[in-house]
């Protein structure tokens, strides 16, 4: 005993651990997984051919297409114009980049709905933006596109703040270094700067397609909610809430609460591995 | 290949960083831009590679005009003080990069960068380290590495930023003998940045003393040790004392003891100042003939090492003199602190104010 008890002492040079590493697992407990065990607990409440009639509903189905195809794509665009923002923030100055800098963090702040309003009025077909793209063939409002416009909108701030502090960090001496070894600078910028932003950009895409998942309030008002065509899954929790089909509700959103972790899980892994690589165990 | 510098100046905003430097590097020379911190030199070698432009000035590789060129057209190796390695490649990965980003009409095969490499490792004497990580490997090792990185494109001209300003003394000691070694191996011409005199003064063929953004002295290390033509230099290359005098007629005279000097002859009633090394400080328990001697007390004995070091405090006021002795001389004198001493300094060197 007294042999184990100080082997463990040794290991933990900081006081406190077990009184923190406690606190953390109640803490979880009580914000996070109670309320979610309650979601599954609460499903039970249907047999399996009930539960399974209601997740795999077409209308429902196509529900799960929309929403993770449209929050992979929002991701996918804020990774790509989210890393020129915010390479464009770190590497010049230009006047009023204080403010632009500030205006990335909008999307944080903003409440949903206003955002959704927002995106609607300025996307409809008598908007701003609407009214040129309407002739073109183009409708967004009350489209899947309008989804994807939504997402990527509240998404772009993720990306932007997790590269701008790895971009600002990275040395410029090895930007020199490649120059002076005859590297042009694309192949700096794919063979050089790239591998050094690339887990920060994974972090930023991770985060900005969990937030589009779950995201709501912005969706609701520019998509318009056609079933099949632009209604996403959060919106059929709602309605069969309203519909008092609490069992129905909890089950879809159980099946999102797995694909949603399984997802995550799986870019969590990608990302220890090229963790794991860059800094090459050190 | 020789590099010719003319007339660079160089401002960043107010700061003027380099003031019309002209110098002339000759091929194969292993040259030192030597000075204190902000004085320009590192700019001047950032010029020299194409990292910097200069606002006015040209930069000539043998002969011909290079100040337009981009710095991967230039073909120049850079090492760097904090030796920026790629962290996220391999020690091989590191020095096959420069033949890697070649373009394909000049690239080499993959079977000739693998030998190309090894055989640079080797020369490095670090081939064992090639599937390491530069953060694996010590500080020594990394200056090596990227040195070895900067040599696998075959530049013409090697610079080098304070190659060894972040490693321990022991290494560093260790690496500037092995870098002039490499030299006198590959012979290219090859410029590096140091603060440190004793290390320009041990490895280069010629020390560049750079003080404000102007050359104050070109020359080998011997002359410039020998000769400083400026009290910077002459300060900067070594301790010293100073004292303030009046020169008349190739004599010094510093409160009231006249020094003969070896120059000035015609100088007539001129302020100046009078400098020595502390090893050309002679020091006696008695008064040794007509000889002008300062009288002075031993202040603090430093006795360790091949060399004691003394402070002596002047007689005739508050300034202290440093004095270095070999052990032996010191044990012949047997001089314990406090005692009475009397002081002649040799080789006075002299130059006048301004």
């Amino acid at each position: 005993m007294h042999k184990k008890y100080s082997k463990n002492a040794k290991q933990n040079i900081l006081p406190g651990f077990n009184l923190s590493l406690g606190f953390t697992i109640f803490y979880l407990s009580l914000i996070v997984l109670i309320p979610l065990s309650a979601a599954f607990i609460k499903t039970t409440e249907l047999s399996f051919s009930e539960f399974w009639a209601v997740v795999s509903a077409p209308r429902v189905v196509a529900s799960y297409q929309l929403t993770f195809g449209a929050s992979l794509i929002g991701a996918l665009i804020n990774a790509v114009f989210g890393l020129l923002t915010a390479w464009v923030l770190v590497r010049y100055t230009f006047p009023g980049k204080k403010i632009i800098d500030a205006l990335v963090d909008l999307p944080f702040a903003l409440p949903t709905a206003v955002a959704g309003i927002a995106l609607t009025a300025v996307y409809a077909g008598n908007g701003w933006i609407g009214q040129w793209l309407e002739p073109l063939g183009i409708k967004v409002a009350f489209t899947p596109i309008g989804v994807i416009v939504a997402l990527t909108f509240i998404g772009l701030p993720f990306v932007v703040r997790t590269v701008q502090p790895v971009l600002e960090d990275l040395e410029a001496e090895t930007e020199e270094a490649a120059a002076s070894l005859g590297a042009n600078r694309w192949q700096t910028f794919t063979k050089i700067i790239f591998p050094a932003i690339w887990p920060a950009l994974l972090t930023g895409f991770a985060l900005a397609f969990a937030r589009a998942i779950g995201e709501y309030g912005s969706v609701i008002f520019i998509a318009g909610n056609v079933p099949f065509v632009s209604e996403i899954t959060p919106l059929i929790i709602i309605t069969k809430l309203e519909q008092y089909e609490y069992a129905s509700a909890t089950a879809v959103a159980v099946v999102m609460l797995v694909i949603s972790f399984l997802l995550l899980f799986a870019i969590n892994g990608l990302q220890w591995w090229v963790n794991r690589r860059a800094t090459a165990l050190t | 290949m020789s590099i010719e510098i003319k007339n660079i100046r160089k401002n960043f905003g107010s700061f003027s960083a380099l003031n019309d430097v002209s110098l002339d590097v000759p091929s194969g020379e292993l040259v030192a831009l030597l000075g204190p911190s902000g004085c320009g030199k590192t700019t001047l070698l950032r010029i020299i590679a194409g990292l910097e432009t200069p606002d006015s000035g040209s930069i000539h590789f043998h002969g011909a005009d290079a100040t337009a060129q981009k710095v991967r057209e230039r073909e120049v190796g850079f090492v760097f003080q904090h030796y920026a390695l790629f962290r996220h490649m391999t020690v091989f990965e590191n020095v096959a990069f420069g033949l890697r980003v070649r373009p394909k009409e000049t690239r080499p095969t993959d079977a000739e960068i693998k030998r190309r490499v090894h055989e640079l490792l080797e020369l490095v004497q670090l081939d064992w380290l090639a599937d390491r990580y530069p953060p694996q490997l010590s500080g020594g090792q990394r200056q090596r590495i990227a040195l070895a990185r900067a040599l696998a494109v075959e530049p013409k001209v090697l610079l080098l930023d304070e190659p060894f300003g972040a490693l321990d003394a022991k290494v560093r000691k260790e690496l500037r003998r092995w870098l002039r070694r490499l030299h006198d191996e590959l012979h290219i011409t090859s410029i590096f940045v140091t603060h440190d005199q004793e290390e320009a003064l041990e490895v280069s063929d010629r020390v560049v003393v750079i003080n404000k953004g102007q050359v104050e002295q070109i020359g080998s290390p011997q002359e410039v040790y020998d000769n400083p033509v400026s009290p910077f230099v002459y300060q900067f290359l070594g301790n010293v004392n100073q004292f303030h005098s009046q020169i008349h007629q190739g004599e010094a005279n510093i409160g009231g003891v006249g020094l003969k000097i070896n120059a000035h002859h015609d100088t007539k009633h001129s302020a100046g100042l009078a400098y020595v090394r502390p090893h050309d400080i002679e020091i006696h328990k008695v008064r040794n003939g007509e000889a002008p001697a300062f009288e002075a007390v031993i202040h603090y004995i430093h006795a360790i090492g091949p060399l004691v070091r003394l402070e002596l405090q002047r007689a005739d006021q508050e300034d202290l003199i440093e004095a270095e002795l070999t052990q032996e001389r010191f044990r012949e004198l047997g001089l314990i602190q406090g005692q009475n001493v009397f002081v002649y300094p040799r080789n006075v060197r002299v130059f006048l104010n301004a």
